[in-house]
């Protein structure tokens, strides 16, 4: 930003916001953006930031109530308007692009419609096919005159995504709030996505406030970033700053815990737990997950102090700690290649969806091998057939053609037609946490199953056996009697993990294992993953999109494209000197930190 | 309190609760406690409330208060085996089809397409009158009635629920299907179902009174709530308690066991909210 000064376009002072039940959500948090400024607004679940940009549009979730303070945009209060005169503002001075494209836009409603819709608000009899067009070009949605025309069904993530950045342009607000607009798009989606926003603003001149939980698409976007913990700003400052000489020591955990393939390194998980709304602790909301933490940390509450021009942090100790000269673990040594025969051997699998008539195989003539002890990533954007490859080898999924043999001999493609010692050995953690466990049945009887059918322990046996197994995942064995709405994603994603280790598995296939958890807590679930494969010498598959837990995790690399490897090696080698034109792409696409960072 | 009886807990649960065990005591208990034979005359016919026939007398002149009492049997009674004959038929198919992702799904799916074409009560009708009027016959004609809907229900909940890791987990484990379905698809399906189940159990009521009503059901002189509305309905103005205190009763038992079966789904739709809901403040 350059020296003159202008009027910030968003200036929060105080803001507070609270459950109506009392509980605190936001307390204290001021900030400004200046007009073209993108701000990144981050932190981990439960942190509030949503809570506050959202508080921006003047809106807040039900029974949750704006205590006090003052949000201006655009020069206006935003709080304590009525309904009429919040519908003048939203859209036309602020505007909002949500994460989950598929499920804000009107399944019933053209593209065309939608976008009239928001003209219509707020231009008196406007509205035009041109005026539609334009701001479908807007976002290179233009090329196709019958675009308008489509249903959101009938476009792709990352279409529909742009549609709704096309929405929050059309009249021209100086201001988006963008919550985790690429949260679920794959990485060349995701880029193309960043890309077409940083062209908006140096277009247009809008200001951003943009919502994460990953400070590495942040680093890539923003002019400023704020890093918001159990409701107070713990750091604001110029990007680079921020995560080049982070201030506060959760700031330097974030970004100790983001997987980059450019420098992989031993990923270290924040300890402990986030605090929640209500739980907040009388002194530092971080004190009890600090490496740092003294016992002044618990007593009074740290203020935000001016490090330098432009720099806040929220730390007693920022003035001692010298957070950017500490030791990093560096990269884990890479296992030598193991001269044993191959665990697993896929020979020519084709896999076919009877719901796809296109003839298309989803997966077709891909065979690789993996090592006992060894860690095979298989990477591909969504749609690539990587998740189906995986479902093959679990026994869900009928292969079309090929074989996939386990310890020397090919096994059947059902589940229930391999011998019960196959189905023990073979494991498979799933994508989502939240739907990988019963909800009806408590931690315990999930785990108990596998340990009664698998390995024919006797009841009294399998409850025994259950408390260890908690603890390997490290969770407390109590937490065996809660049902799994109890529990936090990242806890739901250990429990699924000691499921699949009760049956003592020598394969464990992770499907996509840590894409719906925040990045410090996919930081703690991929430390543990690898302890355990060191520890239990299991050999793993790992299916992911995501490069930089590639190099963290992973021996071999193989990159699958429309169902087809395309490239496969050493993950050093693979990532260093990409041959195949798809992993560059890949690669080039991956948001990773910038070089002074680590 | 047990979680199974936490529905309780809402105002709305309690009170439907209340009321489906006073129609149910009145229908169990009702004829030992009746002052009269029910299919005897006690008076003049249609005469007004008295000292000896507290809700007065039907168009025979029987004691209305002791019809009442003795004719709440067959009606819930009927209605809930016809119900639990359709959930047993109607929950097996949808599982099935659901579950199955093979070409057990369209063919069973087609099969309930074309028993859904059937209006309702002209199928009943049919029935009855190739059949036969008896109590197995009304029994199954108002279970084939409402399978197919059940089943429909039980499909799309199934669909669902069957691709989530749980259940693949399940299927892994290389356990049978009877195993997979019973442990990790039906607990979580039941939520939906029950919601419908209150309706389906109103709508066998008045199926079967609608039949009884016309007739073709259970015969006079047996005492029946919707008989008794049907044989006394042309003289409401002179008795109009012959007629409204069974309608009353019918109607009571509805608004009670759907007011329960929304409470109880309500219970246990606590348990499926995810922990999402905490990143209100997200």
């Amino acid at each position: 930003m350059s020296a003159v000064q202008t009027a910030p376009v968003i200036r929060v002072d105080d803001l507070s916001i609270r459950l109506q039940t009392g509980e605190p959500v936001v307390a204290g948090v001021s900030f400004e953006v200046l007009p073209g400024e993108i701000v990144g607004l981050v932190g981990e679940s439960g942190s509030g930031k949503t809570t506050t940009a959202l508080s921006l549009l003047g809106y807040t979730r039900p029974g949750v109530v704006i205590d006090g303070g003052t949000v201006e945009v655009g020069g206006e209060s935003v709080i304590d308007r009525d309904g009429r005169a919040l519908r003048g503002l939203r859209g036309k001075t602020v505007s909002y692009v949500p994460q989950d494209p598929g499920g804000a836009l009107n399944p019933s409603m053209r593209i065309g419609g939608a976008i009239m819709d928001v003209l219509r608000a707020h231009r008196a009899g406007a509205g035009s096919d041109e005026s539609i067009r334009s701001a479908l070009e807007r976002v290179e949605l233009g090329s196709d005159p019958r675009f308008a025309h489509r249903y959101p069904h009938q476009l792709s993530g990352g279409q529909q995504q742009r549609v709704t950045i096309a929405m929050a342009c059309v009249c021209d607000p100086p201001v988006a709030v963008l919550d985790e607009p690429t949260t679920g798009l794959d990485v060349l989606t995701q880029d193309r996505i960043l890309a077409e926003l940083r062209r908006l603003r140096d277009e247009d001149g809008m200001a951003m406030v943009y919502v994460t939980h990953d400070l590495a698409v942040v680093a890539q976007m923003a002019d400023r970033i704020i890093v918001m913990y159990a409701g107070r700003i713990v750091e604001n400052g110029p990007a680079a700053e921020v995560i080049e000489r982070p201030r506060h020591p959760y700031t330097r955990a974030l970004v100790e815990a983001i997987p980059d393939f450019r420098h992989p390194r031993a990923l270290r998980g924040i300890g402990g737990v986030s605090v929640g709304v209500g739980d907040w602790p009388d002194g530092c909301a971080f004190a009890p997950r600090c490496q740092h933490q003294q016992l002044r940390c618990h007593e009074a509450l740290p203020v935000l102090e001016e490090t330098v021009p432009g720099h806040h942090v929220r730390c007693m100790r920022w003035m001692e700690l010298d957070l950017h000269d500490r030791d990093l673990p560096v990269g884990r040594a890479s296992r030598a290649a193991a001269a044993a025969p191959p665990l697993l051997a896929v020979s020519g699998l084709e896999a076919r969806y009877r719901s796809n008539r296109s003839g298309h195989p989803a997966v077709a003539a891909v065979s690789f091998t993996v090592e006992p002890g060894r860690c095979v990533a298989l990477v591909g954007e969504s749609g690539s057939g990587k998740t189906t490859i995986g479902r093959c080898i679990a026994g869900l999924h009928v292969p079309a053609a090929g074989t996939i043999a386990f310890d020397g001999a090919a096994v059947a493609g059902h589940a229930r037609q391999r011998p019960l010692e196959v189905r023990r050995r073979i494991q498979i953690v799933f994508q989502n946490p939240f739907e990988s466990l019963n909800p009806r049945q408590r931690v315990r009887s999930s785990i108990v199953r596998p340990l009664r059918i698998l390995r024919r322990l006797s009841r009294a046996e399998a409850e025994r056996e259950v408390g260890e197994l908690l603890e390997r995942v490290q969770l407390p064995a109590r937490l065996g009697d809660r049902f799994p709405v109890e529990l936090s994603g990242g806890e739901r994603q250990r429990v699924a993990i000691a499921r699949a280790l009760a049956a003592q598995p020598d394969l464990l296939i992770c499907d996509e294992v840590t894409s719906a958890l925040d990045v410090s807590v996919q930081a703690a679930v991929l430390e543990l993953l690898q302890e355990l494969q060191r520890e239990l010498h299991l050999s793993m598959l790992f299916i992911t999109h995501n490069l930089g837990v590639v190099a963290c995790v992973a021996d071999t690399v193989l990159v699958l494209d429309q169902g087809r490897l395309c490239e496969t090696g050493a993950v050093g080698d693979v990532l260093a000197s990409p041959s195949h034109d798809y992993t560059r792409r890949l690669l080039a696409a991956a948001p990773c930190l910038p070089d002074g960072a680590v | 309190m047990r979680a199974r009886f936490r529905f309780l807990h809402s105002r709305s649960g309690a009170i439907g609760f209340g009321i489906v065990v006073f129609v149910l005591l009145v229908a169990i208990l009702g004829p030992y406690f009746a002052p009269h034979d029910p299919r005897a005359p006690v008076g003049l016919p249609l005469s007004g409330p008295s000292g000896k026939a507290p809700l007065g007398t039907d168009f025979l002149g029987r004691d209305v208060l002791s019809r009442l009492l003795y004719g709440g049997r067959s009606v819930i009674g009927f209605a809930a085996a016809a119900t639990v004959l359709a959930y047993a038929v109607g929950m097996s198919i949808g599982l099935a089809a659901g579950y199955s992702r093979s070409l057990i799904d369209p063919a069973l799916m087609r099969t309930v397409d074309v028993m859904l074409a059937f209006p309702p009560l002209l199928f009943l009708l049919v029935l009855i009158a190739g059949a036969g009027t008896s109590i197995a016959v009304l029994v199954i004609g108002v279970a084939a009635i409402q399978a197919p809907g059940i089943s429909r229900i039980v499909r799309t909940a199934t669909l669902e629920v069957s691709t989530r890791g749980y259940v693949e987990a399940g299927i892994a484990r290389g356990e049978r299907a009877f195993a997979v379905i019973g442990r990790e698809v039906l607990p979580n399906i039941l939520a939906p179902v029950l919601v419908d189940a209150g309706l389906r159990f109103t709508y066998s009521i008045l199926i079967i009174a609608s039949v009884n009503f016309l007739g073709l059901g259970l015969q006079p002189p047996n005492s029946d709530w919707a008989l008794m509305i049907s044989e006394n309905r042309t003289y409401i103005q002179l008795n109009p308690w012959a007629v409204l205190v069974p309608a009353a009763m019918i109607g009571l038992l509805t608004i009670g066991i759907n007011l329960t079966g929304d409470a109880i789904a309500r219970s246990l739709g606590r348990s499926y909210v995810p922990r999402t809901t905490r990143s209100v403040v997200g």
